[in-house]
């Protein structure tokens, strides 16, 4: 008797994709265990203790840092996301017009040069003005990271446009509603997922990046990927880990919400 | 009195300006904290170092010439710069390795996804949507414990008595290799997924009723088929790679330095601003060779990309 012959089996395939999964997760739960020693070693395993989370939730720069990148993240990802919005609303659901492939190539700029050489570009023009104004603050780095967040915070959104037709905005033209009123009533409404969709993308994206932010900061402002990035170069205890498990777990959080939103939407 | 037609196209040309206004936002953000500054980087490319970093306001081709030769201090001759030159070469080289590896393991992996019952897919998917959103910074991390002397691959082997000594694998081409091909594998998976979630299985069925054994289905039916996938998640790989900064900083060490640890050098402790500039634009002239390839293939494709 003949088995079934499955014409989708590839001999080795799912052993390779298994060898995957593990390799990806091996390292992260590792990190999340460590983070849970006794010990001050990252290797060697002596207890369940959660003093690294106390150590790192009374040490004031990781402190300073978290609460700088939540600064940074939440501002950049607002802008990102609102002038996306408005970006999205002029560049889907029309005829071609001039200028709208430039548009297109431009707002997605960001993402086609290497993060080191938008660093090495900041930190040189924004030398400049620091030099010229005095300003040092933090305006910098919300500046450059809403930048970067922009191609991807337009992404989502730019998508479940291209998903709505323009006929119940019509409609609501013909009973007389104002543009901001059609916009706020019937646009938004439908257009929220995919805001929402963008803002969080917008926001992991700036919490995370460490190249841009390491150029373009003053003395002094350390954001949490920065911090760490430093304390690599020192001896490394627990305390790393267990930072990286609650930044770990912000992310996972973030993204599931991401994931489930963006699967909906194509399921609808 | 206007005609019809007039106030039609005054219509239509007031939607452009108003479609002009509502993005100028983001194209003017975009302009000052991003393009714009890459201009500067040009003019800068041509400038004098200054004593502390920064540059002096006079016009010169050394940055540019640095990039691949060195003066002689003593007669003044021009020679190749050995040590730029290596550093070019192992970065495109890394790179090139990391898109294969990834490729190589990361097909299957897709493969594997796509070919799951519907409601299983998300799943798998999910999990590789993870580590791509999860901090490039954490997971180098994570890959270093591994890896490092005191790490779990060393201390297993020699809890099993394979080996008596750590194997050093930090600060080598080799964990370099490792820790890029690990941040940067979902980053391969995603596009084949895309684009091997719309084979459509009767052409492979076909291909088993010509005889065809699985090599050959996979050879002559489905890389074919998912072949703007694998350049896609090719350019997705090879560009962040070769401008990896985080990695080698992390894995490589001094010794095994990538052109994005060059360039900052020049900002750094070079301070040679000039320099830096010059290998900037070079690096970014390598990616846009490289994203020029990939139009070009797509475009021959008749613009079908997953």
């Amino acid at each position: 008797m003949a088995s079934r012959f499955d014409i989708r089996r590839q001999t080795g395939f799912t052993t390779i994709a298994m060898i995957c999964f593990f390799a990806l997760y091996l390292p992260i739960v590792t990190l999340v265990v460590y983070a849970f020693n006794a010990g001050s070693s990252i290797a060697i395993w002596e207890g369940v203790s959660l003093r690294w989370f106390y150590q790192a939730w009374n040490n004031d720069q990781v402190v300073d840092a978290s609460i700088r990148s939540l600064q940074i993240a939440s501002v950049a990802a607002t802008i990102a996301t609102i002038v996306a919005t408005m970006a999205a609303l002029a560049t889907t659901r029309t005829k071609p017009y001039p200028g709208l492939g430039f548009k297109y190539a431009f707002i997605n700029q960001p993402l086609m040069v290497p993060e080191i050489v938008t660093a090495v570009a900041l930190l040189i023009f924004f030398s400049r003005i620091k030099i010229w104004t005095g300003y040092s603050g933090l305006g910098y780095l919300m500046a450059a990271h809403t930048a970067f967040c922009i191609p991807f915070a337009y992404l989502p959104i730019r998508a479940r446009l291209e998903n709505m037709d323009l006929s119940l905005e019509i409609a609501a033209a013909d009973l007389y509603a104002t543009p901001w009123k059609a916009f706020r009533r019937v646009t938004f409404p439908l257009l929220w997922p995919g805001i929402l969709a963008g803002l969080m993308l917008a926001f992991v994206i700036s919490l995370d990046d460490v190249v841009i932010t390491e150029f373009v900061k003053s003395g002094g402002q350390d954001t949490l990927p920065t911090y760490m990035l430093g304390q690599f170069r020192r001896v490394i205890t627990p305390e790393i880990n267990a930072i990286s498990t609650v930044f770990l777990l912000i992310s996972i959080l973030i993204v599931t919400v991401f994931f489930f939103i963006s699967r909906k939407k194509d399921q609808e | 009195m206007a005609s019809a037609e007039e106030v039609a196209k005054e219509a239509e040309r007031r939607d452009i300006r108003d479609r002009w206004l509502l993005s100028a936002p983001a194209l003017i953000i975009i302009f000052l904290a991003a393009t714009g500054p890459l201009l500067i980087v040009v003019i800068y490319s041509f400038l004098t170092p200054g004593p502390y970093g920064d540059v002096v306001w006079k016009f010169s081709t050394d940055g540019w010439l640095s990039v691949l030769m060195q003066r002689d201090i003593f007669d003044d001759t021009l020679a190749f710069a050995d040590a730029h030159l290596s550093i070019f070469w192992r970065s495109v080289k890394l790179s090139f390795l990391t898109t294969i590896f990834t490729l190589l393991f990361g097909f299957p992996t897709a493969y594997f996804i796509a070919t799951r019952p519907a409601r299983q897919r998300n799943i798998w998917l999910f999990l590789i949507t993870i580590p791509f959103w999860t901090n490039l910074l954490i997971r180098t991390f994570a890959i270093q414990e591994v890896i490092r002397n005191e790490g779990i691959v060393n201390t297993v082997l020699i809890k099993l008595g394979i080996i008596s000594q750590p194997i050093q694998m930090m600060f080598t081409d080799f964990a370099l290799m490792v820790g890029m091909t690990y941040v940067y594998l979902p980053l391969m998976v995603l596009p084949l997924y895309a684009s091997m979630e719309k084979i459509d299985f009767r052409l492979v069925e076909a291909g088993y009723d010509l005889y065809a054994n699985r090599f050959q289905v996979l050879r002559r039916v489905i890389i074919p088929l998912v072949k703007p996938g694998i350049i896609a998640g090719s350019i997705l790989v090879f560009i962040p790679a070769l401008g990896a900064y985080v990695t080698p900083r992390v894995l490589g060490g001094t010794k095994n330095m990538m052109l994005g640890n060059l360039i900052e050098l020049q900002f750094g402790q070079g301070r040679n601003w000039p320099l830096g500039s010059a290998l900037s634009i070079s690096l970014m002239a390598i990616v846009m060779v490289a994203l020029l390839l990939y139009v070009r293939s797509v475009g021959r494709r008749g613009g079908a990309h997953g």
